[in-house]
């Protein structure tokens, strides 16, 4: 392919993804630095509100945004520096924690709490998926090929359904006297309450995990058993090799590119995790740093939201997630590089 | 004073008489953005017999709305809003004044449906909304318990209860981590004589009334399904339909639901009373839902919104929903259903203090309540730390210098 042909089939791609990935990005790290404030009044408000039997009257003393000529509020730009992530880590608390070694006084902070809950969930369900992945891949490529379809239907059905619908169904599962709970307080003889302590909900949103992303990974992994070496498998069996054998000699070696297409994959995946928490409403016990992102932008019934804070969070969290990802890119970094010498 | 209300909607129904479904022919595209709870559903559907009307139901009203109003023109004519959620649109100068409106086409309006805000009428209320005790009348007979005025009588009757073995837990409540859970402890600060805010809108949660309050919520706890963080209004009202609690300061908006012969196991035996009181007034608050007219529109839409938004607050309309909501407008008869909501205005409690501050107080409470709870937190941490969390936020939105 000629360098023209190309830049003109690259070029569309490139410049949407400049346009709705990168500038957005410049635009996130541009709000963190700055915040935007109404400028404010103090002034004298009567208010009459509904009461029994005739209206009550407050005159107080509120605060309110002045208005300028145009009707819109006026409003102030100023730069703050590092102050909006100051506010997001609070390293004052955060350290003062840490020298004493006192893990609880941590994980009382937002950001602290919802990062030990994104990497936990993160690194217990990477493992997870793929073993799970990989274990229907390798049932579904040795079934018969006539119950082969039905197999693989009803395997990817988990992944076809909506993200939140599908942690509300496992929710409703379990919640109060939810069916799941009730036959497991039937089964164990003793009360049980899923969404009363944290570390229920937190096995429950990673199985939802598993159990949602496990049928991505056995795509990928079932791909690429179609395009193992059969004669390298052949070989291995006159050899003598068992079954648990050429899987761990030939089969994984093979799949070893998409393993790590699948890892990163669900690294980025699920370092945002956030429909969990939504669908769970685990927030009490558990939050993430996606959605400590959404909870600042927010808006609340004042229609307050701390835009700076929130892109603060949000830059905090593609940091984690890069800082995870470079070991793995780093090694496709080096097979690709070792490929071409 | 529950005669006089009665007598009040008796008279009105009096005089109006039986109207056409819309008085006037609408041709003007008018839509409305409101929340979805049956009281808005019946407004709207009024609303709509005069034509050319579309109404939004959306319980996510509160993050559109300020951004719909705010638009040259405005995406609504007509907005749904409460105490709150009148504060942004008030806040950026999206709602106009209705004194015109009101005088040419508001005859029916009553003097306590105008929401005055420095003289203006600013909105139209046509109900009032208050969290208070709605308890199983025959469990408290049987146990021989007296209807709980307090919240220590809450808490001895509670005990009762569950010594009996009635019912799996003798308290519900709607103390979901967020804004419910924000709310029963702004009931209950208030309810024990609290101030939020200081003269420069510092927070002043930290001191006896707020450890008082978070103390009682855990007392309460103790005695509610140990899910309580993650139940919300109709969590709790299913709880009582299926006969699982016996008592719960719940909305009044929830009450007819008690008596859906559809839902409710419990029909006829769930009866409504005033919010408990805590140290100082019932611990509750009142809040009123109504409409607001754009103020980025023509005055034609404006007007034709407003004879639109009327028509929808008819006595035919009240009388086809009686006991949907405790209605302020004429024809409205208070049925057994609004006792709750007026005992607990008798009591003393305070309209929602809506304000900027208030909003961001709330979040802080809202996240920052449950680590009491739980127990990761005591009560002074705790309340330290959402005090920290709303300065935080309050400096960033230019409130405290």
């Amino acid at each position: 392919m000629n360098t023209k042909t190309f830049a003109a089939f690259v070029g569309p791609s490139i410049f949407l993804m400049l346009l709705f990935i990168a500038a957005p990005l410049v635009s996130v790290f541009m709000q963190s630095f700055y915040v935007t404030q109404p400028i404010f009044e103090q002034v004298e408000v009567e208010t009459c509100t509904p009461g029994f039997p005739t209206q009550t009257c407050v005159t107080e003393t509120k605060i309110q945004p002045v208005l300028g000529e145009d009707g819109k509020v006026v409003t102030d730009v100023k730069y703050v520096g590092l102050e909006s992530y100051y506010n997001v880590l609070e390293p004052d608390r955060a350290w003062a924690a840490l020298k004493v070694f006192d893990f609880d006084a941590l994980l009382t902070i937002d950001f602290w709490k919802a990062l030990r809950f994104t990497l936990t969930f993160t690194l217990v369900t990477l493992p997870l998926v793929i073993g799970v992945g990989l274990a229907i891949a390798i049932t579904v490529n040795n079934a018969t090929r006539m119950i082969r379809g039905p197999i693989i239907f009803v395997s990817l059905l988990p992944f076809i359904i909506t993200p939140v619908i599908g942690a509300l169904s496992i929710r409703w599962l379990f919640i109060g006297d939810g069916i799941m709970t009730a036959f497991l307080e039937w089964w164990l003889n003793q009360d049980i309450a899923m969404f009363a302590q944290g570390w229920t909900i937190e096995l429950l949103m990673m199985f939802y995990r598993v159990w949602h992303v496990a049928p991505f990974a056995f795509l990928v992994f079932y791909a690429g058993l179609q395009t193992v070496n059969q004669d390298t498998l052949e070989s291995a069996v006159i050899d003598g090799a068992s079954r648990w054998e050429r899987l761990r000699y030939v089969i994984i070696p093979h799949l070893m590119p998409l393993i790590v297409f699948v890892s990163l994959i669900h690294l980025m995946d699920s370092y945002r995790v956030f429909e969990e928490i939504v669908g769970f409403s685990s927030q009490a016990y558990r939050i993430s740093l996606q959605w400590l992102t959404y909870d600042l932008l927010t808006p609340d019934d004042s229609g307050n939201r701390s835009i700076s804070r929130a892109s603060a969070s949000a830059m905090l969290t593609m940091i984690g997630i890069v800082v995870l990802l470079i070991p793995l890119l780093r090694k496709t970094w080096r097979d690709h590089k070792g490929g071409r010498v | 004073m529950l005669k006089k209300l009665l007598l009040a909607g008796a008279m009105s129904l009096a005089v109006t008489g039986a109207a056409s479904a819309c008085d006037f022919e609408n041709t003007t595209p008018v839509k409305s953005l409101s929340a979805g709870f049956e009281a808005w559903k019946a407004v709207t559907s009024f609303m709509a017999k005069c034509g050319d009307f579309e109404a939004e139901l959306d319980q996510e009203f509160r993050t559109k709305q300020p951004a719909a109003f705010a638009a040259d023109p405005s995406l609504y004519q007509i907005g749904g809003v409460a105490n709150g959620t009148l504060v942004p649109l008030m806040n950026e100068g999206t709602v106009r004044p209705l004194d015109g409106l009101v005088e040419k086409y508001g005859q029916n309006l009553t003097p306590n449906q105008l929401i005055k805000i420095n003289g203006e009428t600013m909105a139209i209320a046509m109900m009032v909304n208050a969290q208070h005790l709605m308890y199983r009348e025959d469990i408290l007979t049987e146990l021989g318990i007296p209807v709980p005025k307090t919240y220590d009588e809450v808490l001895a009757a509670a005990a009762k209860i569950k010594d009996a073995g009635v019912v799996e837990y003798p308290i519900g409540a709607t103390m979901k981590t967020g804004w419910n859970l924000g709310q029963e402890f702004v009931n209950m600060y208030l309810g024990m004589g609290g101030e939020f805010f200081g003269p420069d809108n510092e927070a002043t949660i930290e001191n006896e009334q707020g450890v008082a309050s978070l103390e009682m919520l855990k007392k309460l706890t103790e005695y509610m399904d140990p899910e309580y963080l993650v139940s919300d209004s109709t969590y709790v009202q299913q709880q009582f339909q299926q006969g699982k609690i016996a008592m719960a300061n719940l909305w009044a908006s929830r009450a007819g639901a008690m008596d859906d012969a559809n839902e409710s196991q419990v029909v006829g035996k769930v009866k409504m009373a005033g919010a408990p009181t805590a140290d100082a007034r019932a611990a509750s608050t009142i809040w009123w839902d109504g409409i607001v007219i754009a103020n980025n529109t023509s005055d034609e839409e404006a007007e034709a919104a407003f004879r639109v938004a009327m028509n929808g607050m008819t006595p035919e309309m009240v009388k086809e929903n009686n006991d949907v909501a405790v209605w302020l407008i004429e024809g409205y008869v208070p049925g057994p259903l609004a006792l709750g909501v007026v005992q607990t205005a008798e009591a003393g409690a305070l309209p929602y203090p809506a304000s900027s501050q208030m909003g961001l107080m709330h979040t802080a409470l809202g996240n920052g309540v449950a680590d009491f709870l739980t127990g990761a937190k005591d009560a002074q941490t705790t309340l330290k730390d959402i005090a920290g969390a709303y300065t935080t936020s309050a400096k960033e939105a230019g409130l405290i210098k």
